[in-house]
């Protein structure tokens, strides 16, 4: 992946400078010798002077600088590419990049970077690229140069203004200029009280940081009002945000709470069943994409963007499956006798987790992320990370779902029958034990759906399910027993009142509250927001 | 079961060449966790024992005897932690326990080896506040990881403190110790925020929106973190899903070691820090071969070795060598002898045994790297002496340790010179 990013780059900046093309390789070597064996002070002036050099080679060399690719051989201190591939070390020409020898790791050392060097590196490369074809590379030029505002790229960003056609990049690159021109105490007053406007315009956290981190305490007292002026705006209109973005956590919190307690509104719900080991079910589910990306990575690559698409049916069936031999094996005989169907239960949800943690081990499983659950988009100030946005809408496919199977399917219909009055149902000719098993086992199917979405946010491990079982057990109680609307009302006000709780009271406090809360509301409504009759009510 | 029998072979070897020493072992106790919550951090700690005790094993053993590892399972059930450790020490009679790794399974087994007066080396970095005369902690003490890591950050010019902690006695202590040394540091009140989460916390968005509207002051701002373990996982992907990188907003942790990040992609991690005193990536030959021994042992080459390691390879050499010296596993004896006994480390130097039961360790400080490793960025200047007792809370920083005779005191009060009983 490296390599490639790496040709890709050398390509591109020749395009920029082909008279540059054919590198001066002896020189920058030279320079870049400085890199052997030196403290941070001596990589980062280094790196200054390869970058004075204006070669186009020299970004690519500061590039691998900055992804910790750049070591240095022991013997002959040569300096030279390195991957690490578990004790041995590839190397790899440092311009060319084709591959040379592999060695033992202990025979190259490597090039330090720490975060000061990376911010410095990024700020180099950018005043390389900034007229670089890519807009990419235009972006993250101007992004740096927008974080460092060195008063000495003013020039070149003006420059790559000028010619720059997106108008979405020239709003940010104006925005950089107004930065460099905030920080520059020596440019002109009106330059500067302009650039506090074009910065107030931008808004958000950034804007902010740079309002009080560019302007000098010791500068014109006009810059210094017109600042605090701005900031005052962007915190106003940031306050308003907040809100929004309270709700917007809440109901990303509140979805991965009815997720996490859909299942079990079924199995603890309608069927009365106190079920210790839902939590272990979601953890099955999680397991079970862990295993298909684990296959998938070794023998289809390409298909790793819909693993989590793949998972779900099969963490269904996994966790389905385990969730019918339970109540089979079980919970049938432990029918109207909840103490003990809790501590058998209980005992079924230690030797699952002890049974993956034997044939998975005991640390955390790495779950990747496809792309489209990664990164974040921008609604004005509201940050929506992709992956939160999908497991709300998988949470409302799931709850819809579950709707139709129970309101319009004939296995839905004999669920309510069995649930509503037994004797009558086997009557009309239901096999009630056959309704029961799989009603357990779409409850249980279902927490394996969940578990797949957790997977993407939580760590996969055995105790993934111990975190949930008790939000999972409050979310169904207050949502009242045995009615799915429930569960998503009780799950949403939860995550929601929790979020708005939080930045007062602390996440410990905001918890004990949202706890509290739901004790005196049982107190007042002891069968949760929306009663049903069922057999556990009539039990 | 293969190396059971080679293990069994080899001991056979053993006292098939020397006859004359009767086939009597010396019992070594293993007590961590290998199911349950913590098994995740506890269960390479009992294979990396396993590992040190074989290759003393093969060097000869011990005394002329064989060493024989006796593992038992706590569970990570704390009252079962002092349960086991009594049946350690009165069924299988072993001559000293490695073991334990969350403070309050530490503070559970206390009261055991101070009764049957045993041995425990304890490897996991923890809060201070401590000394018993009957416990040898080779993990860091605060000031041999928080305070030099706050150091460091200053240096790179970070202004404003953000100290995020799990509820518990570890990060309480901890930043409790932080803010008075900020505060000392000239950092004003407002630039700190404590901010503490529970247990198991895997909602992030609350706290991660809080810690970036407080980094837009304008100052540098820094993340310290002892947020328990993993959980800081779900931490660094909300941190980078937000789209703060450590370039702009770095986090240091002390509880997330090469272990923590094995199994998860480091690639948006890159940059942020934890403070331990060994890291895998330590350039010497003395790690390396460590490393070689430790895939060897495990039969794989993918598995990372990581600072408790370190801290129990330092514990056990140490044991030996006072064992060595004292002529006996009689614990008054080796505690006796343990005290300035100096063993190397995996970094490159040598670590010693202090009168107050801490050791002296070298406090490195690493950057998270794409492939699951650490880049050291920074490491102290000599070795540092682990401080039971802090110098950074009125209430403990008159007291001193020393298990030396005469004093034998863990909390000498250097204002009232009265020793406040034994232990901590």
């Amino acid at each position: 992946m490296t390599r490639l990013r790496r040709f890709l780059l050398a390509a591109l900046l020749m395009c920029v400078a082909p008279s540059a093309a054919i590198a001066d390789e002896a020189r920058l070597r030279e320079i870049a010798a400085g890199f052997v064996d030196a403290n941070f002070s001596a990589i980062a002036e280094t790196a200054e002077a390869l970058a004075a050099t204006g070669d186009p080679d020299a970004a690519i060399v500061l590039q691998e600088l900055r992804d910790g690719d750049l070591h240095w051989r022991k013997d002959d201190e040569t300096l030279v590419i390195a991957e690490r591939d578990r004790r041995d070390m590839h190397l790899f020409h440092l311009f060319t990049g084709e591959p040379l020898e592999t060695v033992r790791r202990r025979d190259v050392s490597k090039v330090k970077v720490n975060n000061a060097i990376r911010n410095q590196v990024d700020a180099l490369i950018g005043g390389l690229t900034l007229l670089s074809p890519d807009p990419e590379a235009r972006r993250s030029a101007a992004e740096a140069l927008y974080d460092t505002r060195d008063p000495a790229l003013l020039g070149p960003m003006e420059a790559a203004m000028a010619q720059e056609t997106d108008p979405a990049l020239r709003t940010l690159m104006a925005e950089a200029r107004a930065a460099i021109l905030l920080a520059d105490a020596g440019a002109p007053l009106d330059a500067r009280l302009e650039a506090v406007r074009t910065i107030e315009a931008r808004g958000g956290q950034d804007a902010l940081s740079t309002l009080a981190a560019a302007v000098p305490d010791d500068g014109p007292a006009d810059l210094l009002a017109a600042a605090a002026e701005a900031r005052a705006a962007v915190e106003a209109r940031l306050e308003l945000w907040g809100y929004a973005q309270n709700v917007w956590q809440g109901l990303s919190l509140g979805s991965v709470l009815l997720l996490a307690a859909i299942g079990l509104a079924i199995t603890f719900g309608v069927m009365g069943v106190i079920n210790m080991a839902h939590g272990e079910l979601v953890m099955l589910g999680a397991y079970t994409t862990f295993f298909v990306q684990e296959i998938i990575r070794t023998s289809a690559p390409g298909l790793f963007e819909w693993s989590l698409l793949i998972a779900l049916p099969l963490a269904f069936l996994v966790s389905g499956s385990v969730g019918v031999l339970i109540e089979r094996g079980v919970v049938r005989w432990l029918y109207g006798r909840p103490l003990e169907t809790l501590l058998a239960t209980w005992g079924i949800s230690l030797i699952l987790q002890q049974t993956v943690r034997t044939i998975f081990g005991p640390n955390n499983r790495e779950v990747g992320n496809p792309d489209w659950m990664s990164g974040a988009m921008q609604l004005g100030e509201l940050t929506i990370t992709y992956n939160r946005l999908w497991i709300i809408v998988f949470a409302l496919t799931v709850f819809a779902l579950l709707l139709v199977v129970l309101r319009r399917t004939p296995i839905g219909l004999q669920m309510r029958a069995v649930t509503q009055n037994r004797a009558m149902a086997a009557d009309m000719g239901v096999r009630t034990g056959w309704v029961d098993a799989m009603t357990f086992g779409l409850g249980a199917g279902v927490a394996g759906l969940a578990g797949v979405a957790l997977s993407q946010i939580d760590n996969v491990s055995p105790n993934l399910g111990q975190s949930y079982i008790v939000d999972s057990f409050m979310v169904v109680v207050f949502g009242g027993a045995g009615n799915l609307w429930g569960a998503l009302a009780g799950a949403f006000t939860l995550g929601i009142a929790n979020k708005f709780l939080e930045p007062f009271a602390g996440a410990v406090l905001a918890k004990i509250l949202v706890l509290v809360f739901i004790i005196l509301f049982i107190q007042k409504r002891p069968r949760g927001l929306f009663a049903v009759r069922g057999r556990a009510v009539e039990a | 079961m293969k190396k059971a029998l080679a293990g069994l072979a080899l001991g056979l070897g053993v006292v098939a060449t020397t006859p004359t020493v009767a086939q009597e072992t010396i019992k070594v106790g293993i007590l961590h966790s290998l199911s349950g919550t913590m098994a995740i951090s506890e269960t390479t700690l009992k294979d990396a024992m396993l590992m040190l005790i074989e290759e003393q094993n093969k060097k000869g053993g011990l005394l002329g005897m064989e060493l024989e590892p006796v593992v038992v399972d706590p569970a990570s059930d704390w009252p079962l932690f002092a349960e086991k450790a009594r049946e350690l020490i009165e069924v299988n009679e072993v001559a000293a326990v490695f073991g334990c790794w969350t403070s309050v399974s530490r503070k559970s087994v206390l009261p055991v080896f101070e009764e049957l007066n045993s041995l425990l080396f304890y490897p996991v970095q923890y809060e201070g506040e401590e000394s018993q005369r009957n416990v040898f902690y080779t993990g860091a003490a605060p000031n041999q990881q928080a305070i030099p890591a706050v150091d460091y950050l200053m240096d790179q010019g970070v202004e404003r403190w953000v100290l995020a902690g799990t509820d518990y006695v570890y990060p309480r202590t901890t930043n409790k110790i932080l803010e008075q040394y900020l505060k000392d540091s000239g950092v004003a009140a407002e630039d700190i925020m404590i901010n503490y989460t529970p247990f198991g916390h895997s909602d992030w968005q609350t706290i991660v929106a809080d810690i970036k509207a407080f980094g837009s002051a304008g100052k540098k701002t820094a993340v310290v973190s002892t947020i328990n373990g993993d959980a800081n996982v779900p931490f660094y992907k909300e941190l980078a899903n937000q789209g703060i990188e450590a370039t702009d907003i770095p986090v240091v942790a002390f509880s997330v070691g090469e272990e923590e990040l094995a199994g998860i992609d480091t690639a948006p991690l890159v940059g942020h820090l934890a403070a331990w005193n060994y890291f895998m990536s330590a350039d010497t030959d003395a790690n390396y071969d460590f490393i070689d021994a430790w895939h060897a042992f495990i039969g794989d080459d993918t598995r990372v070795t990581n600072d408790p390691m370190e801290a129990h390879y330092i514990g056990f050499n140490m044991w030996v060598k006072a064992v060595e010296a004292a002529g006996t596993t009689d614990p008054d004896a080796v505690i006796d002898s343990i005290v300035g006994v100096a063993v190397p480390n995996l970094t490159g130097g040598y670590s010693a045994m202090m009168p107050n039961h801490h050791i002296t360790k070298p406090v490195l400080i690493g950057e998270i790297q794409d492939d699951g490793q650490f880049e050291i960025v920074d490491s102290t200047d000599g070795l540092v002496v682990g401080d039971a007792w802090s110098d950074y809370l009125p209430e403990s920083a008159p007291l001193i340790s020393d298990w030396r005779k005469p004093m034998s005191c863990g909390n000498f009060n250097t204002e009232t010179g009265q020793c406040g009983g034994t232990g901590g």
